[in-house]
């Protein structure tokens, strides 16, 4: 019977073109990717109430199913069957198309994100240059919402928005600069393959500040806590997404917890050597601990979310000319300062890296 | 028609559309979106021609930067949209002369001596790169050797461009209020708080 069903189903597949097989195939692992992610974005906004919950002494959610768990996909079927109501004096295309710009790069850029050695959607050469490019790209969805919007709370979010994030990426583009000097790829899973060697290899070290500066430009970029200055309820009660509701909304906040996720993922390659383990030198590979998998890539990711809702719950929201001297006048020296540091010890071959 | 040539006709397509609505739309936001699809096509396109530098970083910086201050722009000021659309028909002869030398130069550069425009058996001649073959690689090894000087004078102007657009709208206004954050990291509880003995006995 099922071997029978298993003839049949690969009877279906040849009878497609094999351009057809090959489009089916990406669009499957498009799937296998994309699926998680989301179940990942649903539990990482259960995640958020629940911890920032215990660290303010209260429970969090705990009413829809046990402990809770079901409260993301309570969530989820509330906002769908809410209507999303468009403002009369709107922009209509631009008001609907503002959340998918959001949400787009930032699913985008997981088709260069190496989970483990060799399971990568795309392997291509330009991997660390591509995803700079498409997360550059997820501030047009906020800019167009607040314009579209026609609403003053709307459009102060989105021009604080707008230069926030032109001033962070800067920065984090010098700190991608700095990677790229230490590994000499631009293709993401050499870049990981470039730490291999356990916990001392990690680029973490050599490129400390870099790290720190990338990692806060992440938080910047995303607009979290401290830096939500978008979103400030006290100010402005939701910033670019006041006008939104329902499905519209969830969009939009699907693409905040999409980009926490990425820039997570993202800090756990460049730095901490993504999937590779952090015994790899004591406890050779026979050892579970000391194998590389993407159980590893998995709880560094996890680590870096945790410190974005940690962030969330710990610190105030920074002032506005704060945000601009930090962004400006702070990690950007300090990212061109270490660029020259690392000029000098990749010259003096004092390092990780042997050119 | 294979997959490749299907793609660059959808986002040849999509750039001359987007190109069109950078001039004929109506608000000047929409044109500026239109320019970020046109940029965006484009950069498609390069891909395509195995560019993927180029193509990232016209992305990078041409999407990312650029139109995104641009576009802040536009959205600040307060445009008259029906005076905007007076002059449209006057400035056309122009706009269509300048766009037919455009063209003519693009015919002849691309065509080769400029007689057969769809010049399709140089395409197919072009030289397929192998998959590992590194744009980026290319492109750095020949800017860093045998074109370092022109390289550093572009930049050397450049540099030069951002110190003079600084110091042009660089003004120093004494009203404004603004705090020192090393001040306020350094100060030190004396600095803010005295403690007095009262002589008040109800308090006791």
């Amino acid at each position: 019977m099922i071997d029978n069903l298993l003839i049949f189903a690969l009877d279906i597949w040849n009878w497609f073109p094999s351009g057809w097989q090959t489009f089916l195939l990406i669009l499957g692992k498009i799937v296998l990717i994309l699926a998680p992610l989301m179940l990942c974005v649903a539990y990482i906004t259960y995640a958020e109430r629940k911890i920032i919950g215990y660290m303010q002494i209260r429970i969090g959610p705990n009413r829809v199913g046990f402990r809770g768990w079901l409260q993301p996909i309570a969530d989820a079927m509330k906002l769908m069957f809410k209507e999303v109501i468009i403002p009369a004096k709107s922009d209509k295309y631009l008001f609907l198309i503002a959340p998918v710009l959001s949400i787009m790069p930032a699913l985008a850029a997981w088709a260069v994100i190496p989970f483990d050695r060799g399971v990568v959607l795309t392997d291509v050469n330009a991997g660390l240059l591509y995803v700079l490019a498409l997360t550059s790209v997820g501030v047009y969805g906020v800019i167009i919402a607040g314009w579209a919007s026609n609403s003053k709370y709307a459009i102060l979010s989105s021009l604080r928005v707008g230069a926030q994030i032109i001033a962070y990426e800067i920065a984090m583009g010098f700190a991608l600069v700095g990677v790229l000097m230490a590994s000499g790829s631009l293709n993401m899973s050499d870049i990981v393959e470039g730490q291999a060697g356990g916990l001392a290899h990690w680029y973490i070290w050599p490129l400390l500040p870099m790290f720190v500066v990338y990692f806060l430009s992440g938080v910047a970029e995303t607009n979290r806590a401290p830096f939500d200055v978008a979103e400030g309820e006290s100010e402005i009660v939701a910033g670019f997404h006041v006008e939104y509701s329902g499905m519209a909304f969830a969009v939009f906040f699907l693409a905040e917890y999409a980009n926490i996720i990425l820039i997570s993922a993202l800090t756990a390659l460049l730095f901490l050597g993504g999937w590779l383990s952090p015994f790899e030198g004591w406890l050779g590979a026979e050892h579970w601990l000391g194998a590389s998998s993407f159980f590893w890539f998995f709880a560094k990711a996890c680590i870096f979310a945790f410190l974005f809702l940690w962030f969330r719950a710990t610190f105030p929201r920074y002032r506005y000319d704060q945000i601009m001297r930090l962004g400006w006048k702070v990690f950007i020296p300090v990212t061109i300062v270490w660029l020259f540091v690392e000029a000098v010890m990749v010259v003096a071959e004092i390092g990780p890296w042997a050119v | 028609m294979t997959i490749t040539d299907f793609l660059f006709f959808a986002f040849a397509s999509v750039t001359i559309a987007a190109a069109l609505g950078v001039v004929a739309s109506k608000n000047p936001v929409h044109s500026a979106l239109f320019l970020v699809l046109t940029f965006f096509s484009t950069a498609a396109i390069w891909l395509m021609l195995e560019a993927e530098f180029l193509a990232l970083v016209l992305v990078l910086v041409y999407v990312g930067a650029v139109m995104v201050l641009f576009l802040f722009v536009v959205m600040m000021l307060d445009i008259n949209i029906a005076k905007m659309r007076e002059g449209f028909v006057s400035y056309l002869p122009a706009g269509i002369l300048f766009a037919v030398l455009f063209l003519a130069v693009m015919v002849y550069v691309v065509g080769g001596v400029g007689t057969d425009v769809m010049n399709t058996a140089a395409l197919d001649n072009a030289i397929k790169r192998a998959a590992d073959y590194s744009n980026t690689e290319a492109i750095g090894e020949i800017l860093y050797t045998d074109y370092v000087l022109a390289f550093e004078v572009a930049a050397f102007i450049l540099l030069v461009a951002i110190i003079a657009a600084i110091s042009l709208t660089l003004r120093r206004r004494t009203k404004t209020k603004y705090q020192t954050p090393a001040n306020q990291i350094k100060v030190q509880r004396d600095d803010r708080l005295k403690i007095i003995k009262s002589d008040d006995e109800v308090l006791k």
